[in-house]
């Protein structure tokens, strides 16, 4: 290029790009280059494995030899087996309390916080933080807490006898049948200031000139509300179940240390019971199958969500 | 206006029609609510402030009579948690920030570069990545976590070898780089996430003035985008010290004994089957396992919030 005279350069109408411009053409896809091969292995190559594995006989250790779907057809007839119940059958009877309390206790608290925080509320400010703290503590610590709360030898049950009502009886966190209740609990404690703090914004994003209208057209506050505010709020109403359904699904640690190490697997979940099958009772086949199906729940709730979202953003 | 904003904007509902009465329901449900998420909270910290007789035989919600911070002490220095030999928490306290900061660090790095690239040096396909990225945040990890035992089982026995032939393993099988490594591949899809919607919104002309400049690649991202990324860095690195902090499942898979991070060692510590269970003690160390996300929270409780959103209401 030195030697470059000014009517070739006025010839070339559009130059060869330089090394420099060469270069820079490909050192973003170089630095995006690394963390999407660590998704791709990591993610996408794991969740492969992980299909694979749940074809194979694997136990303590990872196996090749394929055994096509015997294990899931052994998930498939523990779904059915509820004399005595499979860990299986516990598992998915117990997502069902879990996730379906979980789900519309969350949303029906964090609906009405968000609605009785929208009325012009004094100390707002100090209210709303109040409802969203439990949000920064590991579900360990939850667990720890509710535990303790639920104990009917030192908590709430002790409590309320020592107050002078003494046939009161709370015993859920110890009685194996109930146990799975007072995850749900703890899990509505932790979570529902987030449902609060997502219909909160959705309200403050409905446009105040329509509700001026029902107010001059003579519509009470609830009717407002009912036939008005809430139908406004739908995608929000979408979001916070997705988000929910998800975590659900995904719980582990909370089951845990709520139940203290989920004893007889009282309080078994999907999310456990691929973790003991896996880990303690050397069926990995078995375990990686449970964990296929937690994947495939999950990714079904997840996949169309974001690709409408994604979708959306793009118009 | 971002979701988060939208929560601490003031409400424009009409509250002419509300009756006093109605008033006074609204406040007294709104106190009663956040009593409720308080209590929990409250009779940790009163229960870890007690003797354990006091705690055995009184009542969870009286005030404690003789103010105690033995609990404290022994929870943080003394405790012994499981079959390890170390005593009290603070060495895991210790593990868990040896943990966090580095992969909060890098996670947050590399998802600000990869930001950077998805929305201002976009290649074709750039969608599809970003897809795939985003999918990565919402897989439950038990669909990964075979391969991961069997990749960081490989790691190890390198680093064995290494040990043999040089002395040092360079990190290899070392549990506190294993979680960093777990927590920065399933931390990317958030944080890219965060800045990519970040930089979504980022004027583009600055970026192509600086670059008629001459500016390079990085040379823009370290002169124009970094400078002006204070909010998102803070929220992303909020978000990852709460999430990595509060991480169970790879923690208890990856890091045994002495090597656990706190929440692992607190769910050993209140599950210890042998000996008189310490409620106090338990309270105690569960609060100083919440201690650092909990300040966090009342530090930078909007940041946290908007983080929250973020990773809630996609797009």
């Amino acid at each position: 290029m030195s030697v470059t005279i000014a009517p070739i350069a006025v010839a070339e109408r559009r130059p060869r790009p330089t090394l420099r411009e060469r270069i820079q053409h490909f050192v973003p896809k170089l630095v995006l280059a690394p963390s999407f091969l660590l998704v791709l292995i990591f993610v996408y190559g794991f969740n492969l494995w992980t299909v694979f594995l749940s074809f194979t006989n694997s136990r303590a250790f990872t196996s090749f030899t394929l055994i096509g779907l015997a294990n899931y057809e052994k998930l498939w007839n523990w779904t059915f087996e509820t004399d005595p119940p499979s860990s299986w059958y516990t598992a998915i009877v117990n997502i069902g309390i879990f996730g379906g309390l979980y789900i519309v206790f969350c949303l029906a608290l964090g609906l009405t916080l968000a609605i009785l925080l929208d009325q012009k509320i004094r100390g707002e400010g100090i209210l709303r933080p109040i409802y969203l703290y439990p949000l920064a503590l590991s579900f360990i610590v939850t667990g720890t807490a509710w535990k303790l709360f639920l104990d009917p030898g030192i908590g709430l049950e002790k409590a309320v006898h020592d107050w002078g009502w003494t046939s009161f009886k709370f015993d859920w966190v110890v009685n194996p049948r109930m146990m799975i209740y007072c995850v749900a609990i703890a899990g509505v404690w932790q979570t529902s200031g987030f449902v609060m703090a997502m219909f909160l914004a959705g309200l403050r994003g409905v446009d105040g000139e329509i509700l001026k209208a029902a107010q001059i057209d003579g519509a009470s506050a609830y009717a407002t509300y009912r036939r008005i505010v809430i139908p406004i709020m739908r995608p929000v109403f979408l979001s916070a179940i997705i988000v929910l359904a998800h975590m659900a699904i995904k719980s582990y640690d909370l089951v845990l240390s709520v139940t203290g190490k989920n004893p007889g697997g009282a309080a078994e979940l999907p999310s456990t019971f691929m973790y003991s099958y896996t880990f303690t009772r050397n069926q990995m086949g078995v375990g990686s199958t449970s964990a296929v199906i937690m994947l495939m729940t999950i990714a079904a709730i997840m996949i169309p969500y974001l690709y409408s979202e994604l979708r959306e953003k793009r118009q | 206006m971002s979701a988060a904003d939208l929560i601490t904007s003031s409400p424009r509902r009409p509250t002419s029609g509300q009756s006093v009465i109605t008033r006074i329901v609204i406040y007294g449900l709104l106190l009663f609510f956040a009593i409720i998420y308080l209590v929990p909270l409250i009779v940790m910290v009163m229960t870890s402030l007690k003797p354990l007789d006091e705690v055995t035989g009184g009542n969870m919600f009286a005030l404690p009579k003789s103010l105690t911070f033995a609990p404290w002490i022994r929870a943080w220095g003394e405790a012994s948690i499981g079959v390890s030999d170390t005593a009290g928490i603070r060495g895991y306290f210790m593990n868990s920030i040896k943990m966090v900061v580095p992969a909060v660090v890098v996670s947050t790095l590399l998802g600000a570069l990869n930001g950077y690239v998805l929305t201002k040096w976009r290649f074709p396909g750039h969608r599809l990545v970003f897809g795939m990225m985003l999918f990565a945040c919402f897989i439950p990890f038990q669909s990964v976590i075979i391969p991961m035992a069997v990749i960081l089982g490989l790691l190890g026995q390198i680093g064995n070898q290494l040990i043999d032939a040089t002395g040092f393993s360079f990190g290899f099988g070392n549990p506190t780089v294993n979680l960093v490594l777990c927590h920065v591949v399933y931390g990317l899809g958030f944080t890219t996430l965060f800045f990519r919607n970040y930089y979504e919104a980022f004027p583009t002309e600055l970026i192509k003035a600086a670059m008629i400049d001459g500016a390079g690649f990085f040379q823009i991202f370290r002169r124009v985008l970094l400078p002006n990324s204070t909010p998102i860095i803070i929220v992303t690195v909020i978000y990852q010290f709460t999430n990595i902090w509060n991480d169970f499942l790879f923690g208890s898979t990856f890091a045994a004994g002495d090597q656990s991070p706190m929440t692992v060692a607190l769910n050993n510590l209140v599950n210890t089957s042998t000996g008189v269970v310490e409620y106090n003690v338990n309270m105690a160390a569960a609060i100083i396992a919440a201690a650092p996300t909990l300040f966090v929270y009342v530090v930078a409780g909007r940041y946290f919030v908007r983080g929250l959103m973020a990773g809630a209401v996609k797009g």
